[in-house]
């Protein structure tokens, strides 16, 4: 009796299993291989070009290789007000859109609502930059002109070199503005940040739902209550996404804008460039060394949308409405 | 049962005589009714609005318009259809708002000002959706009506030729052939690199999980300038449709894998553990139980996938070069593909090329509606266990 031990448990595979826990992992490595592959890729075609400029690569706004002066201010200036434009309209769209889903509409449509949502996250962007330059520019502009008279002595709604009360409008100073490629880009950023939102929304747990009501809440007191505090990490989360997503739009934008390196806050001004719109426009007579500036540009533009999907993750898990909750 | 567990070991005998459903200890009793009792009424004003609460409701939009209407287009220098229907979207919660603080207090204007901001967001949401969808049609619908325009190629077509000839032939198998390169490239890298992140695991597949998810981020035009500048620029090769598929599958590639791992991931581990205790190898239960059971959701990814990529512009932009005939070999040099037709066209800026982008631009919408509407009907089975 005394030699009877329990038996060793190994995981380790044998036979069939170890060919394919092998294979398994040899198709992991070569993907890690690719993915990791471009990153270092950019990473190491940049530094020639980050070395080389050092910081006036940041903070030179010009974009001329032929005189050796060239950096990205302007263009990461532009990028970001293309981004809050889209963002401003898309954030709160996307709340209400997701409130409306998944506490307001009627328990009969809600499916095809959220499919609309997910049809509306699948439509080419290319699509949405001809709705916006085609159908939404020009009503884009009369508003453009109505909030530069009457907000035009806030910075970012002035329009350089124009009379708001001018008996015929200049139209020209007012379209192809990072404006106008901000509503684009908008469709664009909405159904990826509401699905976010809607999914966290709809896991609200339903008894405190039903004790709010039962407390005597209006439905509004209800969600202000309950739906939004517990969604609070799908709302920043969500945004971060869109917010990523916005920053690496190209074809809406290079359909629109007209280009301009500037650094411009006026966002009604026509005129503006972002970082895909320069690698898009740039690109073909680019000689090499320029091609290692555009894609330090696009270096620089992955580590920032990284970061903002970084966080946006990070947030989203450590909520409470990843966690699964009892009741 | 619990019952029988309880009774303790001295009836183990009689028990095992007598069957079950025998036991005279237990007998069955039905639920009683009252059959005297009024039949039940369903309560159907719960949670529902009163004639009076939807009287308001609809009588203060109503009387919204008529205010709008009013203001924008009679008072104030306001004309046209836009500020009409801001005004009655202003308007429309100002009486809202009105009509509840005549019924109830502050709570309750707050409740109904709420309702109806939300709903116009919908709507506007809703609007703009079905804006794109008709806007794309009706502009892209005279091209479409001609047949040619799906059977021919615009090699030899000018600017300027009417839509009897020319068409998106190329286009559309430049996009099909791509599609298929990036698709025969990703498909196995993708879900194989979801069953390695889910069903092997391991210090090294974390790290593995940590690259994909961030190349996601990656934004789609960096994916094309990335395949420009390692295969035409610095080897050397010709703009291709080969270029192109590389470059789409480059940016699909993470987008997949990480979609595949999300659905692997919530295959129930009871399934896995059922079949690993009936004896199979895990190989064997990940080829006979994950994958079929995440078949479906496995689908939708995929088709998903395929409707981010077959509506990118910006990769093959800058790697395949817009030809203006077909191109049947993907090694062939220049093909063209339906966003770069769509881009093209639109950027040359005449008239009629414009036509002919937006036709191409409601075929890759009615391309995309319908991949989608396959990925839904393939969801469908897998919502039921949700």
């Amino acid at each position: 009796m005394a030699n009877v031990r329990p038996r060793k448990i190994s995981r380790k595979a044998t036979g069939g299993d170890a060919v394919f826990e092998n294979g398994a992992r040899a198709v992991g490595a070569s993907v890690l291989l690719i993915t990791g592959g471009v990153g270092v890729f950019l990473a190491w075609q940049a530094y020639p070009t980050l070395e080389r400029y050092g910081w006036s690569f940041f903070t030179e706004s010009q974009w001329q290789p032929d005189q050796d002066v060239i950096g990205i201010a302007a263009v990461l200036v532009g990028t970001f007000s293309v981004a809050m434009v889209a963002m401003a309209f898309a954030v709160p769209l996307s709340i209400l859109m997701a409130l409306y889903i998944s506490e307001y509409a009627p328990a009969r449509f809600r499916s095809s609502l959220v499919a609309l949502i997910d049809l509306m996250a699948a439509v080419p962007s290319i699509v949405y930059g001809l709705w916006g330059f085609f159908l939404i520019m020009p009503y884009a502009a009369e508003l453009a002109l109505w909030l530069q008279r009457y907000l035009g002595w806030i910075p970012i709604f002035d329009v350089a070199n124009t009379d708001p009360n001018a008996a015929v409008w200049d139209t020209t100073r007012y379209v192809a503005s990072a404006f106008c490629a901000g509503i684009a880009v908008a469709m664009m950023v909405m159904p990826m940040a509401c699905a976010v939102m809607r999914q966290v929304f709809s896991q609200t747990p339903d008894g405190e739902k039903e004790a709010a009501l039962a407390l005597g809440a209006t439905r509004w007191g209800m969600v202000t209550s309950v739906v939004l505090p517990f969604g609070r990490g799908g709302i920043i989360g969500g945004t971060m996404l869109g917010l990523g997503r916005a920053l690496g739009e190209t074809i809406a934008v290079v359909l629109i804008v007209s280009p301009a390196f500037e650094i411009k806050p006026r966002i009604l001004e026509v005129g503006t460039t972002t970082v895909s719109s320069l690698i898009a426009g740039r690109f073909g007579e680019a000689s090499s060394s320029q091609l290692s500036a555009l894609l330090a540009a696009g270096f620089v533009l992955f580590v920032i949308t990284l970061l903002v999907n970084t966080v946006a993750s990070v947030v989203v898990n450590r909520s409470r409405s990843g966690a699964g909750t009892d009741a | 049962m619990t019952a029988t567990q309880e009774r303790g070991p001295q009836d183990q005998a009689l028990r095992d005589r007598v069957p079950e459903d025998q036991t005279p200890e237990q007998p069955t009793t039905l639920p009683r009714y009252d059959e005297d009792a009024p039949p039940p009424l369903p309560r159907a004003s719960l949670g529902k609005p009163s004639p009076d609460e939807r009287f308001a409701h609809i009588g203060s939009w109503v009387a919204g318009l008529a205010l709008a209407w009013l203001v924008t287009q009679k008072l104030l220098p306001l004309d046209g259809l836009p500020w009409l229907l801001i005004g009655w979207f202003a308007f429309g919660t100002l009486v809202t708002a009105v009509t509840a603080a005549m019924s109830g207090g502050m709570i309750e204007v707050k409740d109904r000002v709420a309702r109806s901001v939300v709903s116009t967001a919908a709507l506007i949401v809703g609007a703009a959706v079905v804006s794109t969808v008709i806007f794309v049609g009706v502009r892209g619908w005279e091209p479409v009506t001609h047949l040619n325009f799906f059977t021919s190629d615009m090699s030899g077509v000018g600017p300027k030729d009417g839509f009897e000839k020319g068409g998106i032939l190329h286009a559309i198998i430049g996009s099909g052939i791509e599609l298929g390169i990036a698709l025969v490239i990703t498909l196995p890298l993708g879900i194989g690199t979801a069953v390695f992140m889910t069903e092997v695991g391991g210090a090294f597949a974390r790290i593995v999980r940590t690259v994909v998810e961030a190349m996601t981020a990656l934004p789609s035009i960096v994916a094309g300038l990335f395949i420009y500048s390692v295969l035409i620029v610095a080897l050397g090769f010709p703009r291709s449709g080969l270029a192109a598929a590389l470059a789409i599958a480059v940016m699909m590639l993470p987008i997949i894998a990480r979609a595949a791992d999300v659905v692997l991931r919530v295959v129930p581990g009871g399934l896995r553990e059922a079949s690993l205790a009936l004896g199979a190898s895990r190989w064997r239960t990940v080829w006979h139980v994950v994958l079929p059971t995440a078949r479906p959701g496995l689908a939708t990814a995929v088709i998903l996938g395929v409707a981010r990529g077959v509506g990118e512009t910006s990769p093959v932009l800058l790697t395949s070069g817009a030809a203006a005939f077909t191109v049947a070999g993907p090694t062939d040099g220049v093909m063209n593909s339906l966003p770069l037709f769509i881009y093209a066209n639109v950027r040359s800026g005449e008239p009629q090329a414009i036509a002919r982008a937006f036709g191409a631009a409601f075929v890759l919408l009615g391309l995309v509606l319908v991949l989608f509407v396959i990925a839904r009907l393939l969801a469908r089975p897998n919502r039921v266990s949700r």
